[in-house]
């Protein structure tokens, strides 16, 4: 039940809803959609960036939280750790345990080698959990690979590095087989056949789902796997830093037990950074859809020794993130929702964009409705949205749809007494995901870093400068999987690493100083600082610039 | 939000005061402590967060996810970000669908006594018991569908007077029923298969050799599947 302010609201949007859910609304032309991006999204909004002093991205522009942490002083100095007796000795050291890593993990252990899995905090506890909607791959007879390239490199505005698509859509079949195989429990029909759907800016129905937990399924899968295949993982253990050997190759990492604070050291024939997004950095105050531990992590971890970032400037907000409830702001109100012919209506009623524009263009069409248009939902104590009409899912599919393809969905709203079956949830975009990343050549090698290996949302260049919904859950498995493959076949090529060090350090702070940057920040950041953040928690996003974060150090 | 309430909770035994309106989370946040474990994805999909509270004068212990829970007056809350529960080791590819491998791996679901305390204390709602008697039978299609929603807290685990893992013991029933019992996706087999022999590649390989501005136009005129 919604408050009697948004009823008034609430009547026009069920008086038009027979129709709504009829129209058809026309695409946006390439033209339209740029001058959209341009005018509304946030990755164009100068004013929130910051150009970057130092490092190999030195000169290029990205959001000012994402300088802060990358110019951010190191967690520790070279003297603080004895690198000679490391705690730990294995082939492969796996920083993160998403789905990425995991994949990672039970692709290394197949191939032999002795892994080891560090992560800041449960295995499982990653972003990968909460991919709802989907998982791209063309296995149906009217798709083929190359219309998930085009489809893939066109969504991403033809920035993509198309060596790595090229990997991401050939090698995308094989993966479902491969998640089949380990038992993942895809929607099937009574004969088999799985069941795909449209995702934004798909020209094929080819997301291939397992109802909305889809992420869920796969991570609780990989996790039940890398525990079968025991595995050593070493929870609660966050990564400050990556120890070099004598060839300026990645040898270990100096970690950092979040319990008791004490510094780990690992040395390793070889280092897979997988640690996955940076939501929880909430670039330009914006709520997120991520998991607390999505702080950036690993760049700063890759940007210290020396990688390169690819569209580091280049974010991805999810159209659809909950407005409503404040308890619930920013959770994830997944895309399947709009892939079952849910649209997305004004405070009028009004359908105001196609359903299924990519994730830019709608979520930069919310934000025009909202902040131009004025046509938004005024929310109660601040913040805006406009409503998701979700009623229209059982008059298009029948009564019963909701619960058996998004319970998820309808048990978050019911926890706060608003039935989505009967009436609209309220939407407004939500940060979600780093399009960009650390660059990585086709062996998922870090470029410049020898034996430093990188794969999931970490990295960038697979999908450009917009990844299509569904094509993250595939990025983890055909990477994770390629990148545990490589890194075993390089760990065995490697003898025991010599004379570590972590001079990159050293190096790093004096080009801090030297470039002039003066901070306080600390990096990694490893987690978001909520504490007393009295304003954030209780004040929903309303403008870009108007939330005051008034954290506690 | 200006006008909330505050109620006062107690945090490990320690009283505080803090608005109605906050999740068991952020009130622990608000309180000052900085979450480093017993925390996750904070919209109630991981299962990290499990939380035991009480109410004083109600004779009962109450279980929830202290992400999607709201903050009642004289909680006392207490997390619960571990349990070991059991998990044996087992090749996928080696085991069937069968009712023995339950009896081999988890033997104590057979010492369930339906008290129905899995059931009772699930977040989710799930028919725990009923599950874990499906898996008894070997009936895997089944309780794959009663569990599928579970986030694994452990809560359940944490209750059973038995020592069942519950959570555990469904993850290998709903391997078991994808990997053994759904029917294979003959579709998918076929394509993986052409793939295999290079037969899509080239397609793929072509449009590798365009350029940006064919690639726009051949996007910009896609057929869209109804």
């Amino acid at each position: 039940m919604y408050p009697e302010y948004l009823q008034a609201s609430l009547k026009k949007v069920a008086e038009k809803r027979d129709y709504n859910t009829a129209l058809q609304p026309e695409r946006m032309s390439a033209e339209d959609k740029k001058v959209l991006l341009e005018q509304f999204h946030p990755d164009y909004r100068k004013d929130q960036f910051e150009e970057l002093k130092v490092g190999q991205n030195k000169g290029e522009s990205v959001n000012v939280e994402l300088a802060q942490t990358l110019q951010g002083h190191a967690r520790l100095s070279a003297d603080d750790v004895d690198l000679e007796h490391p705690d730990y000795d294995t082939d492969i050291l796996i920083i993160g345990g998403g789905g990425a890593g995991c994949a990672a993990a039970i692709e290394a252990d197949k191939a032999g080698a002795k892994v080891l899995i560090c992560t800041k905090l449960r295995l499982g506890d990653a972003n990968t959990m909460m991919a709802e909607g989907g998982i791209q791959a063309a296995t149906k007879p009217g798709d083929s690979p190359a219309q998930h390239f085009l489809d893939a490199y066109g969504g991403g505005h033809y920035a993509a590095k198309k060596d790595l698509l090229y990997k991401l859509v050939t090698e995308g079949p094989e993966a479902i087989q491969w998640l089949n195989d380990l038992g993942v429990e895809f929607d099937k029909d009574s004969e088999g056949n799985m069941v795909t759907i449209h995702g934004g800016g798909t020209s094929r129905k080819r997301m291939h789902a397992a109802k909305d937990y889809t992420g869920a399924e796969i991570m609780r899968t990989l996790r039940d796997e890398v525990e079968c295949r025991q595995i050593p993982v070493i929870n609660y253990n966050a990564a400050l830093e990556i120890i070099q050997d004598e060839y300026g190759r990645a040898a270990g990492a100096v970690t950092l037990n979040t319990n008791t604070k004490e510094l780990i050291v690992i040395r390793a024939k070889a280092v897979i950074i997988a640690t996955g997004g940076a939501g929880r950095l909430h670039y330009q105050k914006f709520p997120t859809s991520n998991h607390y531990g999505a702080t950036a992590d690993g760049l700063v971890l890759a940007y210290h020794c020396g990688a390169k970032l690819l569209y580091p400037d280049t974010l991805q907000y999810h159209p659809t993130g909950a407005a409503y409830p404040a308890q619930i702001l920013g959770a994830l109100v997944t895309e399947k929702v709009r892939g079952l012919g849910a649209k997305m209506v004004n405070v009028e009623g009004e359908v105001f964009v196609h359903p299924l524009e990519t994730r830019d263009v709608a979520a930069a069409a919310v934000i025009r409705e909202c902040n131009f248009n004025k046509k938004g939902i005024e929310i109660a104590g601040g913040g805006q949205g406009v409503w998701l009409d979700t009623p229209m899912i059982e008059k298009i599919h029948g009564e019963g749809t909701i619960m058996s393809k998004i319970p998820g969905m309808f048990r978050m709203f019911d926890k706060y007494g608003i039935d989505m079956r009967k009436e609209p949830i309220i939407i407004y975009p939500t940060l979600h995901y780093q399009n960009g990343g650390i660059d990585i050549d086709d062996d998922c090698e870090v470029i410049g870093v020898p034996n430093l290996f990188a794969a999931g949302e970490v990295v960038g260049g697979i999908h450009g400068r917009n990844r299509l919904m569904g094509n993250s859950l595939l990025d983890v498995i055909v990477f994770g999987r390629d990148v545990g493959i490589a890194a075993a076949e390089r760990a065995k090529r490697t003898a025991t690493p010599k004379n570590l060090n972590l001079d990159h350090i050293a190096a790093f702070e004096k080009e801090l100083e030297d470039a002039g940057v003066e901070t306080t920040a600390l990096a990694p950041k490893l987690f978001p600082n909520y504490r007393q953040a009295r304003n954030y928690l209780d004040t929903p996003f309303t403008d870009n610039s108007q939330v005051s974060i008034k954290a506690v150090k | 939000m200006s006008s909330t309430k505050n109620v006062t909770i107690y945090l490990y035994g320690k009283k505080y005061s803090v608005p109605e309106t906050l999740t068991i989370i952020k009130a622990i946040e608000y309180c000052g402590y900085e979450m480093t474990s017993g925390i996750g994805c904070r919209h109630g999909f991981c299962g990290a967060c499990s939380v035991i509270y009480r109410i004083p004068d109600d004779h009962q212990l109450h279980y929830c996810l202290a992400c999607e829970t709201l903050v009642q007056d004289n909680m006392y809350i207490a997390t619960l970000p571990f349990f070991p529960v059991a998990h044996p080791v087992y090749d996928v590819d080696k085991v069937d669908a069968s009712q023995q491998i339950m009896m081999q791996l988890y033997p104590e679901i057979y010492s369930c006594v339906s008290c129905r305390s899995c059931s009772n204390a699930c977040p989710r709602g799930l028919d725990v018991m009923g599950y874990v008697h499906d898996c008894q039978n070997g009936d895997f299609k089944a309780a794959a569908e009663k569990s599928f929603d579970c986030v694994m807290c452990h809560i359940c685990a944490s209750r059973c007077p038995a020592s069942i893992s519950q959570p555990e013991v469904a993850m290998l029933a709903r391997r078991l029923y994808g990997k053994y019992v759904a029917p294979e996706a003959q579709h998918l087999v076929q394509r993986v298969d052409e793939v295999k022999r290079g037969t899509l590649l080239k397609d793929v390989q072509n449009l590798m050799e365009m350029s940006d501005e064919q690639l726009q136009q051949l996007y910009n005129s896609r057929e869209i599947e109804k």
